[in-house]
């Protein structure tokens, strides 16, 4: 059984990462628990838990930034940047569905996950709108990096690879982010009945348009009912309806499209980003695969044409959300394999505890890059007291 | 030149440069390895020019293999390298080494591939900034990254600077625009970093190797995203009485949910100058000029210039034009592309200074300014990316005075340090290199610093990639590794546990 430490300032978290150090205990770092089913399990006798460290310190709507402690919970905040009509560009989803989780999270989970949503090709991801943060790493000091400032190219951009590093090279105590105005108004129109190679090839059309599409999704045929290829686009009144007509107009030789009003819109792109068309209280394993958006449908028939697999495309295909059958291996090796046809990554997202122990969770990368990731590993934690095996087996 | 500490040169290295180039040459066969010093001194500085020093050789590979065998032997020999593009860094970050080999990517010069449908180009490092665009404009895309000195700076360069440019609010800098490198480390071995793809595997190797001033490899190939150009483009060019009415426009702007394409301010010297030099039609009344440019479908742009002229409107503009042309918009920019050359037009030098400030600071550093100028005797022109803060401060001094440079450099330090009092940091997007590096300081703990070095330490742990730049004190890999472990001394922490 575990024990578990609970900072309740920047103070108490520095001097128990201190004692964790000493004692050689490694940490299992959590902020709300919404995603320790993600990863693989790490071993560890202490849990640090953050979730006292809430409460946004610093935001300036104006400036278009925010400052919060570390484990502030999502909700608060993104009702707080509501109320100015602001968001984090990069649309974080909610995997509280998909994984049985009790919602979306804290920022530093978001932080540490690195995961973005549909506006992702648009916008960019968590770490193009993460400033700075304050810390403390495997070595038990304090540091901090980055700024409060958009454009800051001070010393190296440690915020990048905090981002996506699952709490392994430090424990953040304070996070500031980038926050932008929420579009005015968006709408969506659906092309259906398209192959998942005609639909790719429509979403690279739709994106070499000066129609600024935010978000462009392929579901196949079975998921929701007949294929559907989604477009969004977000902005001012009559920039939306101009940019919707003309992309529309674009595609219309793919046959009728179906135009959703913003609700609808909405509802369904909230679907896509969380993945809720997979969230039916399974454990059937969920793969997340980044490719080039031209492989997608390539990849995906790759997969299915080994198992009986369920996905859907976001990224304009750059993403698969892929659902596997239950198998002791995840069918890891068919998925590595329809990836490997590319430049792209295949990440387990949703396992049981068993399965993620004994599959590589994360993509293993080539050995060049392997070591370096070991190095910076080591050069943050060098005794891996920090969730220790989570990303890889030796890290 | 002030005095600069550099890393202690290595005596060995000097001793045996002959052998060294004979060695090169053998790598880089031809012309590739330049030993003359008459040669060599095209490369004793960058864009940073009261710093000079030429380099041990000069090598110009043209292959990858090449590059790898150079960084290779390096390595083998306990050589110094630094990289270098095409040498428009302002902050000396391609500052050659007495005692080190420049190595020179401007044989990198080929785009390799561009691949519409998934919406990026693959480029050489030592393709400028603007071919990339010229490169696919044709078919209406660009690449959005755009420094003042896109006709000369290689991407190579802009990824070790992690550039900007004045649409970065709205498109990002290098680091959110790259999607793969090809990196060939000290050791010579050559990783791939990323690809067409987004978001990386694992640790983001590729978010550090953008702006790390090229300490932690050497980049031979580089995956960027282009984008399809707007439909239209239109600016406002606003006149203030104060630089505080004209700061609060561009925060109200943004208040009220518009991210402009780019919003650029200038102060009344920098008006002036650029009005002479240039005749841009530019308002010489205003104490602040502004420049809005809205970007999008011309529905979009017709309504948001509406309400941006409303905006400036209750925030006391004094006069407004709209653009009504692209050559109209074109005059507008005219005046603030051109501001850095105005400026060298109306003294014999000046110093370009780039730190970021919150917003809302821009009144007490500039009225804070006016008293340093007061002070130091020196004039400043300020230039400002307002959207995002970033402020470019221009010295005016003459080098020919003795005691000015040096005046010149305090009073740029001065404002810089005052940036990171308000709240800002020392570099917006020129860089740390040499040129701030011992400000560093004013920004970071030593703890914060060698966190920053560890990382050097695990892609280069002998240091031998660009030594004596970005980092004030430089530490040895093993020294920064060590822990003193105190087992059983550090008591259970009193805090809460379950």
């Amino acid at each position: 059984m575990s024990s578990t430490l609970k900072p309740e300032d920047a103070a108490q978290l520095h001097d128990a990462v201190q004692w964790a150090v000493a004692e050689e205990k490694p940490l299992d770092v959590v902020g709300l628990g919404t995603k320790r089913a993600i990863g693989r399990p790490s071993q560890h006798e202490f849990t640090m838990d953050l979730s006292a460290l809430t409460g946004v310190t610093l935001y300036e709507p104006e400036e278009l930034v925010l400052s919060a402690r570390a484990a502030t919970p999502r909700a608060e905040v993104e009702q707080l940047l509501r109320d100015k009509n602001q968001e984090f560009a990069f649309e974080p989803p909610d995997l509280s569905g998909l994984l049985g989780a009790s919602g979306p999270g804290t920022l530093g989970g978001m932080v540490a996950s690195n995961l973005a949503g549909p506006r992702r090709i648009k916008a960019g991801a968590v770490r193009d709108h993460f400033l700075g943060f304050s810390g403390v790493s495997g070595r038990g000091e304090t540091f901090k990096s980055g700024g409060r400032v958009v454009k800051n190219v001070t010393g190296y951009d440690l915020p990048k690879i905090i981002a996506g590093s699952w709490g392994t090279l430090a424990v953040l105590s304070d996070i500031t982010l980038k926050v932008l105005p929420a579009a005015e108004t968006e709408g969506s129109f659906a092309v259906e009945g398209l192959s998942d190679e005609m639909a790719v090839a429509a979403m690279s059309r739709a994106f070499q348009s000066s129609c600024e599409v935010s978000g462009a999704a392929h579901l196949p045929e079975g998921l929701l009912g007949a294929a559907a290829t989604v477009f969004r686009i977000e902005g001012i009144g009559p920039s939306v309806e101009y940019r919707l007509e003309k992309l529309a107009a674009l595609l219309n030789d793919l046959g009728a499209s179906e135009k959703m009003d913003p609700e609808a819109s909405r509802d369904l792109w909230r679907s896509i980003r969380d993945v809720s068309f997979f969230a039916n209280g399974s454990d059937r394993p969920v793969w997340r695969l980044s490719v080039p958006p031209m492989d997608g449908a390539k990849v995906a028939a790759a997969v299915a044409a080994k198992c009986e697999a369920r996905w859907f495309f976001d990224w304009a295909g750059g993403l698969i959300w892929c659902e596997v059958p239950e198998a002791d291996n995840a069918s890891e090796q068919i998925v590595r394999a329809a990836v490997a046809q590319t430049s792209g990554h295949a990440t387990l997202i949703r396992a049981p505890q068993a399965i993620r122990a004994a599959v590589d969770v994360f993509h293993p990368p080539e050995p060049g890059l392997a070591l370096i990731a070991q190095n910076v590993k080591t050069a943050f934690d060098p005794n891996g007291i920090l969730n220790p095996g989570r990303m890889y087996a030796s890290a | 030149m002030s005095n600069l500490k550099m890393p202690e040169v290595d005596q060995t290295a000097l001793a045996r440069r002959q052998e060294v180039a004979a060695d090169l040459r053998r790598i880089v066969p031809g012309e590739g390895v330049i030993d003359e010093a008459e040669e060599m001194r095209a490369y004793e500085s960058d864009g940073l020019t009261a710093y000079k020093q030429v380099p041990l050789l000069v090598v110009l590979p043209e292959t990858v293999e090449q590059v790898s065998a150079v960084l290779k032997y390096a390595s083998d020999n306990g050589i110094k390298v630094v990289p270098r593009g095409a040498g428009t860094s302002l902050s000396g970050g391609a500052l050659p080494l007495a005692d080190g080999i420049l190595l020179g990517l401007g044989k990198f010069n080929k785009v390799l591939e561009i691949d519409y449908d998934n919406r990026c180009a693959v480029v050489q490092p030592g393709v400028t900034n603007l071919a990339i665009t010229q490169a696919v404009q044709h078919e209406g895309f660009y690449y959005a990254p755009d420094p003042s000195s896109q006709i000369a700076c290689t991407i190579g360069g802009n990824i070790a600077e992690n550039s900007g440019g004045v649409h970065c609010l709205k498109y990002g800098l290098t680091t959110n625009n790259v999607l793969g490198l090809e990196v060939v480390l000290i050791t010579g071995e050559v990783v791939r970093i990323g690809g067409k793809h987004l978001d990386s595997e694992g640790y983001d190797l590729m978010g550090l190797m953008v702006g790390s001033e090229g300490l932690l490899g050497v980049v031979t190939e580089v995956t960027v995203r282009i984008l399809k150009a707007p439909e239209t483009a239109r600016a406002v060019l606003v006149g203030f009485p104060s630089s505080e009415d004209a700061g609060q426009c561009v925060a109200d702007v943004i208040s009220s949910g518009i991210i402009a394409g780019g919003m650029e301010m200038m102060d009344k010297p920098a008006i002036h100058a650029a009005e002479e030099f240039v005749q841009a039609g530019y308002p010489l009344d205003v104490e602040a000029l502004l420049i809005v440019e809205l970007d999008g479908p011309e529905a979009e742009v017709d309504h948001l210039i509406e309400r941006v002229s409303q905006i400036a409107e209750k925030n006391n503009s004094v006069s407004m034009r709209v653009s009504n042309s692209e050559a109209e918009r074109a005059s507008f920019w005219a005046g603030r592309k051109a501001a850095f050359p105005a400026v060298g037009r109306i003294s014999p030098d000046y110093y370009c200074m780039d730190g970021t400030i919150p917003r809302h600071q821009l009144p007490k550093v500039l009225g804070r300014m006016n008293e340093l100028s007061q002070q130091y005797g020196l004039r400043v022109a300020n230039v400002f990316h307002a959207g995002d803060g970033n402020l470019h401060p221009l010295i005016l001094y003459d080098a020919n005075v003795p005691g000015e440079l040096e005046k010149a450099e305090d009073f740029g330090s001065d404002i810089l340090t005052l940036c990171v009092e308000v709240g800002g940091v020392l570099t917006g997007e020129h860089g740390v290199g040499v040129e701030k590096r011992d400000l560093m300081p004013t920004m970071f703990t030593e703890t914060d610093l060698n966190h920053q070095q560890r990382v050097k330490c695990a892609f280069d742990p002998e240091g031998l990639l660009n030594p004596g730049k970005v980092f004030p004190e430089l530490h040895r890999c093993a020294e920064l590794g060590r822990m003193h472990i105190h087992r059983g001394q550090v008591p259970f922490p009193d805090i809460p546990r379950f």
